[in-house]
């Protein structure tokens, strides 16, 4: 993938940075594209080098990961990637345990979790990466969203008809502070094992949020060149999005 | 009939007062709905031709000017919802401005613009003689929930249709609905002709397409396709008559595949009585709704208002004014009408506004238009959420030049509104998308 952005490079590069996006076809129509397009950008403002694998089903496995990305798709989408899944299924969950970060938005976060049971009552496996299960729903919970969460307030949008529940000393990835989050009712969003984020937000996520896409480079960069040297990277536009965000939200 | 009598004299009542207000165009038809849920199926199912019903993503607004001017000129009476205003109550305020208290329009056509969740409301009421499915992509995911979903909306209309069904021959999820149109509807084609394929991808956004069941390309005598001879000037072939060459007064790929579909609606309702001379004149004088490419003279220079509302439509829209850089600003609204996610800027590439750059972004979201660029490495001069504010900014600097507002709906009424007062605009009706 190509962004032309040149704000901010840096000419030499200080190391080579392999990002997976999971299923862009299937899994991605709500926009979650725009994190894989926050997160090659924020790297070249830093000074890194991104290479974006996108991973399709079928496809042989990148030959480097540094940081894996996954959307929101629809019920057909989530049909036409289970199979892919399961073939990766293994090396998915001794990369989270080896502390590979992946965000996983809306439906990933999903397949991520123990299982889906549909409204019709079927159990659908899921990789188990993530102690959640998901139910779905007739009502979608559908609407703007504000958390809090250890790397600060985050805004987003979440539209999605499953009712997620954390498994007991499952960590969410935030606390509602206006919408609905997993399930509507404990006030939990996401969920966060190691540093494997699941989480419902659209927005994308990552742009509004540069401290979370900051978090998530940290940890990729950390693993793949062994120190993190970050530019000093201009998000006042960021910011003012985000703010007036959480002011219009919040006093609403 | 007594009830539709008191239905539709409290509706112009209201009608007449939202008026003096300047208000919107849904509450009286709201007042009508309420004293007569019946009211629609009471005025229109007995209309000597029929109801034509358009829908899909995009394209709806312009579609049904286009068919409409298309009737007309063949000597039809028709009676339509010009504003935009696609919600039911919408087609009810639209109508009170037209009926006699007795219920009788005076039209042998209703050519009714709905929305895609509408439309079924609607069909509920009255059946369609008629329905022309223009294409299905992302929108307004926050009202639809998926892709899939907007689809099996369409094909619920379709089988609801009693004459005819037009479907879009390119589009997966409107081609294969021909499966779905009940026994001894006719089914017609519209398209993009095999020589100009290429220019397919302008028109729809890069989303997952599934071939199952998609149509194959039908017999050419019952397809209406669309044949580029340049980028302003077309052909529309088929049914052994073919219409054109004709320029629209209105830019782009969608314009004319628009007029293609409007077209083959136009033979699907008229039979013999299509004239493909009295069709090409009427496509090309025929004028853009508002906002939907509408341009407003500013003191001797061009104003362009581009309506925005889904990716697809962004990327049309930048293909169709991105080749003529004018100065530029975007107002992103997040409002209900606007969809409240804004998501869906990611899913379209601002690339070709890197030369040129943004002189303003603005609207309630206006500060995420500026992030969504600086992803794509455009220059934003200015950014100010007030749309007031930004339009009198905007005007002021770039005065003397032609310009180009790209903006979601709510955006776009309340900027017109502005103009309007200005400049002296027509009044238009405000409803929904």
């Amino acid at each position: 993938m190509s962004d032309p952005s040149q704000a901010g490079a840096v000419t030499a590069s200080k190391g080579t940075i392999h990002l997976v996006h999971l299923y862009p076809r299937e899994m991605s129509i709500y926009g979650d594209l725009g994190n894989t397009r926050a997160l090659a950008s924020r790297l070249r403002w830093h000074g890194y080098t991104p290479v974006v694998h996108d991973h399709h089903p079928g496809a042989p496995w990148p030959h480097e990961a540094h940081l894996l990305v996954g959307g929101g798709g629809q019920d057909s989408g989530q049909l036409r990637v289970q199979d892919d899944l399961a073939t990766h299924a293994d090396r998915l969950r001794a990369l989270a345990a080896d502390g590979l970060p992946m965000l996983m938005i809306c439906g990933m976060y999903q397949l991520l979790g123990r299982a889906f049971i549909t409204a019709e009552g079927h159990r659908l496996p899921g990789l188990g990466i993530l102690d959640v299960t998901t139910t779905g729903n007739a009502t979608r919970m559908i609407g703007p969203v504000v958390l809090q969460t250890p790397v600060g307030e985050i805004v987003g949008y979440e539209n999605h008809s499953g009712s997620t529940v954390l498994g007991e000393g499952q960590e969410p990835f935030g606390q509602v502070r206006h919408g609905q989050g997993n399930n509507g009712s404990d006030g939990t969003e996401g969920a966060r094992t190691g540093n494997v984020i699941g989480s419902y937000l659209h927005g994308p996520i990552l742009p509004a949020n540069p401290a979370l896409a900051d978090h998530l480079l940290e940890i990729a960069v950390v693993r793949a060149t062994g120190a993190w040297d970050p530019e000093d990277v201009d998000d006042t536009i960021a910011h003012q999005a985000h703010d007036r965000q959480v002011r219009s939200l919040l006093s609403a | 009939m007594i009830r539709s009598t008191l239905a539709i004299t409290a509706g112009k009542l209201a009608r007449g007062v939202s008026r003096l207000r300047g208000g919107g165009s849904a509450l009286p038809g709201l007042v009508t709905e309420r004293i007569d849920p019946g009211i629609l199926g009471h005025t229109l199912a007995d209309l000597p031709g029929g109801i034509v019903v358009v829908t899909g993503t995009n394209g709806k607004t312009t579609t049904t000017k286009m068919l409409v001017a298309l009737l007309r000129a063949h000597g039809q009476r028709v009676f339509t919802n010009p504003t935009g205003s696609n919600f039911t109550r919408g087609v009810i305020s639209a109508m009170l401005a037209e009926i006699p208290l007795s219920g009788r329009l005076d039209a042998d056509w209703a050519v009714l613009e709905l929305d895609e969740a509408h439309a079924l409301h609607f069909a509920a009421a009255v059946a369609p003689t008629h329905a022309l499915l223009l294409n299905v992509a992302r929108d307004q995911l926050d009202r639809f929930a998926e892709i899939d979903q907007t689809a099996e909306l369409l094909a619920r209309l379709a089988a609801q249709a009693t004459t005819g069904v037009v479907l879009n021959v390119d589009d997966s999820f409107v081609s294969r609905i021909h499966s779905r149109v009940a026994e001894g509807v006719t089914v017609a084609w519209f398209g993009v002709d095999p020589t100009c394929a290429d220019r397919l991808p302008e028109l729809q956004e890069a989303d997952v397409r599934e071939a199952d069941g998609a149509a194959a390309l039908p017999d050419s005598a019952e397809a209406a396709l669309l044949l580029l001879q340049d980028e302003h000037t077309f052909t529309v072939t088929g049914s052994g008559a073919d219409v054109g060459p004709v320029t629209l007064r209105q830019r782009g790929l969608a314009a004319m595949i628009n007029a293609t579909a409007a077209t083959a609606t136009a033979r699907a309702v008229l039979g013999d009585d299509f004239e493909p001379g009295v069709a090409a004149t009427a496509l090309a004088t025929v004028t853009p709704p508002f906002g939907r490419g509408e341009v407003i003279d500013i003191d001797g220079h061009p104003l362009e208002l581009v309506l925005v509302k889904n990716p697809a439509g962004f990327t049309v829209a930048l293909g169709t004014y991105g080749t003529e850089p004018v100065a530029t600003m975007i107002a992103i609204n997040d409002n209900y009408a606007d969809g409240r996610d804004v998501s869906w800027l990611y899913d379209v590439s601002f690339e070709s506004l890197q030369g040129h750059g943004v002189a303003l972004t603005s609207g309630v979201r206006g500060w995420d238009m500026a992030l969504r660029l600086r992803y794509d490495g455009v220059e934003v001069a200015h950014t100010e959420p007030d749309l007031d504010l930004a339009l009198e900014q905007f005007l002021r600097e770039h005065a003397g030049e032609p310009t180009r507002i790209f903006c979601t709906y709510t955006a776009m009424m309340q900027l017109r509104r502005r103009l309007a007062a200005r400049y002296n605009l027509a009044r238009f009706g405000e409803d929904s998308p």
